[in-house]
């Protein structure tokens, strides 16, 4: 293969398209339009080529979703997961968690929303797997093999919530760009590892440290071999706390694939993204980390509050560092009927970033009064609450139950959208569901 | 000295070993289940779970058209279809785009991002194609503040309670 031959595909449509078509599919426009797409087989040849061969080449780990369904719009079940799992995206993979399915006191492995933003790892093995320890203000570099770390630290499992920063997004107005999450990007499991302060403290922590950043072993999806697909983290004072895990167990079982195995990090609280999985390298930074997904636009709003729409310069941006409190209606699923004699049995899920939730409240006339839920305690910082009541309701007809937690700042969800931000983050906005009472 | 029944002797050998094998599958069959279970570790991918769905979809219906939509792609057919197709799919799937809405600026400006940060190259001549599909068939719509429960899309179902 001599390079000088061989055109980049982009250079040849950017060239001529219609050339390129001729030159690539053997496709040529129909008389009087340019519709060669109409043209039978022509798209069949396209789609192979174009999504497998000529841009991904040799790079692209073959076979990791097929090139006929990667462009797909067909439903399809993921590795791992509950076919009722909503799939934003296929590559790289985005599903969400659809209310009712979040009724579990902790979220089941094959419930739990997928966030990738690139492509997996494949045949991951275990007794070669390790994680290195680097950086400006660590002490050394040192690195660990999986045997080393369940070794010699001690192992901790805390129920913690993980929620994406831009759970909710689906309801900004103007809209903001990414995966359109509605409400199921968040999940609470009992995960097992080693606390992350441990082993920073095994490596040294110098005193001029600031930030942890993570890299992971997932690949870019345009098939670039040494692209790093997200590299973000988290504050030093943050990656001290207590319950900031390096984890290898959820629920019991070894993580889910698609949700960072064999090991990862888990911060509550923060955007999850911030809890890199397949977990490889850490740094210890003497700055705020700046790999990809930490500077930019991205899991940042603006550092002041801005009108809907307003364009605001990078530099104005400040990274988010915590979620705000937040509820979900998990039982039951929107669009129940029942009987007026009958009282409705709600249960939900509450959490925040702060404490802890002190109260949860419905209402089911659209905010005009507020009765309070029984609310239970967490299992421990950062571990989501559970709420439930029981509704009358007045006379026959359409209602809408909406939940609303406080925190122990006294801190609510608000029922309209929060300060609108570019790139659509941290929409806390009260959850509802549709209710109708017959006679 | 032979015994007459040395010649059987392979015979039975091989009898004997089928035996085992299959023995040893429908044992499989039975606890095979558990007892992978107990190694209990997720399989790195299952690919499987996409092949078989792919080998369907994968021939007749990659041309498919329906109501106005590409039904592979989920992509709206019209003017600039294909090269949206070919330049927009080549990384991730169309389920990106038309999850999105935005102005042409909006819509420029997540090409000008691409470019910068997620290796996507310069299109072009084509650019102003596709800006053009985007912004026509993926404009954003005015829904205010917060959004009615969209009322048409409930299943309505009636609840158990007993
Ligand atoms: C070279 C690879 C590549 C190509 C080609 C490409 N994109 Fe992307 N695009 C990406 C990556 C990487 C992301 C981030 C994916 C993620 O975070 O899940 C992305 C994200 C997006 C998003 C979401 C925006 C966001 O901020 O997450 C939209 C919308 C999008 N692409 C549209 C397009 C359109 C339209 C085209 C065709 C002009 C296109 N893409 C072609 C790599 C590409």
């Amino acid at each position: 293969m001599h390079k000088k031959d061989k055109k980049g595909i982009h250079e040849l449509y950017a060239e001529d398209p219609l050339a390129a078509d001729k030159q690539l599919w053997d496709r040529e426009p129909l008389p009087n339009t340019r519709r060669g797409f109409l043209k039978k087989g022509a798209l069949t040849a396209m789609s192979l080529v174009l999504g497998a061969k000529m841009v991904h080449a040799e790079h692209f780990p073959a076979g990791m979703i097929p090139a006929a369904l990667a462009g797909s719009d067909q439903p399809f079940a993921l590795p791992g997961k509950h076919p009722g799992l909503i799939v934003l995206n296929d590559r790289p993979i985005n599903a969400e968690t659809p209310p009712e399915l979040l009724d579990d006191k902790l979220t089941p492995n094959d419930r739990f929303f997928v966030r990738n933003n690139g492509i997996p790892p494949e045949n991951v093995d275990l007794s070669t797997w390790t994680l290195t320890i680097e950086g400006e203000s660590a002490a050394q570099t040192k690195t660990y093999t999986l045997a080393e770390l369940k070794q010699k630290f001690t192992p901790v499992t805390l129920q913690l919530t993980l929620e994406c920063g831009g759970n909710g997004r689906k309801e900004f107005n103007p809209p903001a760009k990414g995966n359109q999450w509605s409400t199921g990007a968040v999940g609470c499991a009992a995960w097992t590892g080693i606390r992350l302060r441990d082993v920073l403290e095994d490596v040294g922590v110098k005193s001029d440290a600031v930030y942890v950043g993570y890299y992971g072993k997932d690949t870019h999806i345009s098939g670039q071999a040494d692209k790093v697909v997200i590299s973000r983290g988290v504050p030093i004072d943050k990656a001290m706390e207590a319950e900031s895990l390096i984890a290898w167990e959820m629920n019991g079982k070894p993580i889910p694939m698609l949700n960072g195995y064999p090991l990862r990090l888990v911060f509550g609280g923060y955007p999850a993204s911030a809890s890199g999985k397949w977990l490889s390298k850490i740094v210890i930074r003497n700055q705020v980390h700046d790999g990809p997904k930490m500077t930019g636009q991205s899991y940042r709003v603006p550092c002041k509050p801005v009108a809907p729409g307003t364009k605001v310069p990078d530099e104005e941006m400040c990274i988010i560092e915590g979620m705000p409190v937040k509820s979900l209606i998990t039982f039951p699923k929107t669009g129940a009927t029942l009987r007026q004699r009958q009282a409705l049995p709600i249960r939900g899920k509450a959490w925040t970033s702060t404490e802890k939730i002190t109260r949860v409240d419905y209402s089911i006339d659209f905010g005009a009064t507020w009765q309070s839920c029984t609310l239970e305690p967490a299992a421990n910082r950062y571990a989501w609450q559970q709420f439930s009541a029981d509704i009358r309701f007045p006379e026959i007809g359409y209602y809408e139950v909406w939940a609303r937690a406080t925190d122990a700042n006294g801190i609510a969800q608000p029922m309209l959208l929060p300060g609108w931000n570019p790139r659509g983050y941290l929409n806390n906005a009260c959850h509802r569901i549709a209710i109708k009472v017959t006679a | 000295m032979r015994e007459p029944f040395d010649n059987l002797r392979p015979i039975l050998v091989t009898l004997n070993l089928s035996v085992l094998v299959l023995i040893f599958c429908f044992g499989y069959l039975l606890i095979g289940d558990q007892v992978v279970a107990m190694f209990d570790q997720p399989k790195p991918m299952d690919m499987d779970a996409y092949r078989a769905s792919a080998a369907t979809a994968a021939a007749e219906d990659v041309d498919r058209i329906e109501n106005g939509i590409h039904v592979q792609s989920g992509l709206i057919y019209a003017e600039g279809f294909d090269i949206v197709r070919g330049t927009c799919t080549a990384c991730h799937s169309a389920k990106l785009v038309t999850q999105n809405r935005a102005t042409r600026e909006g819509w420029e400006q997540m090409i000008r991002w691409m470019q910068e940060t997620q290796g996507l190259w310069d299109l072009g001549k084509n650019e102003d194609a596709i800006l053009s599909y985007l912004a026509q068939h993926y404009a954003p719509e005015e829904v205010g503040r917060r959004a009615n429960l969209d009322v048409e899309a409930i299943e309505w179902y009636v609840l158990d309670l007993e």
